[in-house]
């Protein structure tokens, strides 16, 4: 079963060397999951300052800065990982480090029609 | 349909003693809620049609799961017919037609664990939990799970598809917690059962019957958990809820309005309910590993064993509230703490706390504790500051039973003083 770890968490509530040390951390965890064949894919994500959207509206691409939404926490990585069941994937997302700082949401990833 | 050769309530018990047992063991085997209860029901149709009356099989249990199983395998195909089955389905069909051997009493237990951690996983929705473990584990009908709670079926019934669709579709596993996930999943467990203990016990609106079969489904369901586990917090769940079932004859007179505890028919207590949950309780606090709703117990089990208020041991009381105090700070606790301080030490020491907790914000507007200091400037012979009290209490309740005797308490007032 496959699910989508998105880590969200209030990207100016964190000091560099938090940052760092959060990175080396997911870091880790990613490899141990790689060698168990659990790792699909991993990315922390750059600001949401760097964030542009897009949106088609009667035929017209209208592009904005910024994310979809304004919030207080946002997306800034995610996991993909293959994996048993949910308790599972619930226990890795709760070693991640920003899981103590922010929310790691868990998605199945919807299997698509064979 | 039914074959008449089975009377209606011999019937009803087979249904009653196996369908939840064999459910959760087709829940395990065929890892789909809904084919598997498609498959009891088949199940149970051909145990009609074959069973004779005065000759049933040694283990109906485990007939009804191998025919439920092989049911389950008709049905994937019939529902196949026009296409090929998918390599998964072919795989379960297989494994089914394999698993010959018989199913232990173990098995069929674990697999009744199984079902209701899964019908509890904190994934699921609190709103849905409940329905869902009534549906599931006690066997309710949606019909009487809706009324139950005031909601209409086509409200319930969504819930309960909802948390199905969460299990299957996020893949919440079917197992019985580890060791050291255990308190945790069991204590979302216990707090489903006490919900549901509670909507059947308060004095809310709705069907009284339907309530009254809340509270039993509670205690049967402790009564199950506490066969499957063994564990100190089970036991005392099961001793509250006992302690207070104990009571139910002489908390509501025939208006249907609430009788305080102190003002109560303790001749109308049930005894042998009284019985079994001090018992549960001593062995609990025996145990040295009890929590929360042992100590409620024990304070309920207190006044369980007073002839009268003025012959409960107020000591212990205050004590047993302090030790919950310690564990986890709360209001609502110092609220009642303080109401049994008031009979110790009389009304101006449970006033004094009373009077701190009106400013923090959470209590402020909780309309048993204006009632409490209504009562307590009562007995403090303060009819002015009593009446103020009562009418900032009658003002915040919400539910009629509460708010009549508020009124009720009002007008003693005034009679005293004319």
């Amino acid at each position: 079963m496959q699910y989508m770890l998105l880590i969200y968490s209030d990207e100016n509530n964190w000091t560099e060397e938090e940052g760092k040390a959060c990175m080396l951390e997911s870091m880790a965890i990613a490899n141990e999951l790689a060698e168990q064949g659990k790792w699909i894919a991993s990315s922390p994500l750059d600001s949401v300052k760097t964030a542009t959207s897009v949106r088609l509206r009667n035929g017209k691409r209208i592009i904005t800065d910024g994310p979809f939404a304004e919030t207080t926490e946002q997306l800034g990585g995610y996991f993909i990982i293959d994996v048993s069941d949910l308790d599972e994937a619930l226990e890795i997302a709760g070693r991640l480090p920003p899981a103590k700082k922010g929310t790691v949401e868990i998605r199945p990833l919807f299997p698509l029609p064979v | 349909m039914i074959n008449s050769k089975h009377n209606d309530n011999q019937i009803a018990d087979l249904y009653k003693q196996n369908s939840r047992k064999v459910l959760a063991t087709l829940v395990r085997l065929l890892g789909d809620f809904d084919l598997a209860e498609e498959a009891m029901h088949e199940a149970f149709t051909s145990a009609l049609e074959l069973w004779q009356p005065d000759n049933l099989p040694d283990n109906p249990t485990s007939w009804l799961i191998s025919t439920g199983r092989h049911k389950a395998i008709d049905i994937i195909r019939r529902r196949r017919r026009f296409q090929a089955l998918a390599p998964e389905l072919i795989k379960l069909t297989e494994a089914l037609a394999d698993y010959n051997q018989a199913i232990s009493q173990k098995e069929i237990e674990d697999d009744q664990l199984r079902l209701i951690f899964t019908c509890c996983h904190p994934a699921i929705d609190p709103k849905v939990q409940i329905p869902l473990i009534l549906r599931e584990v006690c066997g309710l009908t949606t019909e009487e799970i809706a009324s139950a709670f005031l909601t209409s079926t086509s409200t319930m019934a969504q819930r309960i598809v909802r948390g199905k669709n969460k299990i299957r579709d996020a893949k919440i596993p079917y197992v019985i917690p580890t060791i050291h996930e255990l308190p945790q999943r069991l204590d979302s467990v216990l707090s489903v059962i006490y919900l549901v203990f509670n909507e059947g016990y308060s004095a809310s609106a709705g069907d009284s019957v339907i309530r009254n079969e809340l509270t039993y489904e509670a205690i049967r369901l402790n009564r199950l958990l506490l066969t499957l586990i063994n564990d100190a917090e089970v036991m005392g769940l099961l001793a509250l809820m006992l302690l207070h079932e104990s009571r139910r004859d002489a908390r509501i007179d025939q208006n249907g309005d609430i009788i305080l505890l102190e003002e109560q028919n303790r001749k109308l207590w049930n005894q042998s309910l009284i019985f079994e949950g001090v018992a549960l309780v001593q062995q609990s606090l025996n145990s040295k590993q009890f929590g929360f709703y042992t100590i409620q117990a024990a304070i309920s089990a207190v006044h369980a064993q007073s002839s009268s208020t003025a012959d409960t041991d107020w000591n212990q009381i205050i004590a047993l509230y302090g030790i919950l105090l310690n564990n986890e700070p709360s209001p609502i606790i110092e609220l009642n703490q303080a109401v049994a301080i008031a009979m110790r030490d009389g009304p101006q020491a449970g006033l004094n706390i009373l009077n701190k907790l009106k400013h923090s914000s959470e209590l402020a507007n909780y309309h048993l504790l204006h009632c409490a200091r209504g009562e307590l400037y009562k007995r403090a012979e303060q009819p002015e500051q009593a009446k103020n009290a009562f009418e900032q209490a009658l003002k915040l309740a919400k539910q009629a039973p509460e708010q009549r005797l508020i009124q009720k308490k009002l007008a003693s007032l005034k009679n005293k003083s004319n």
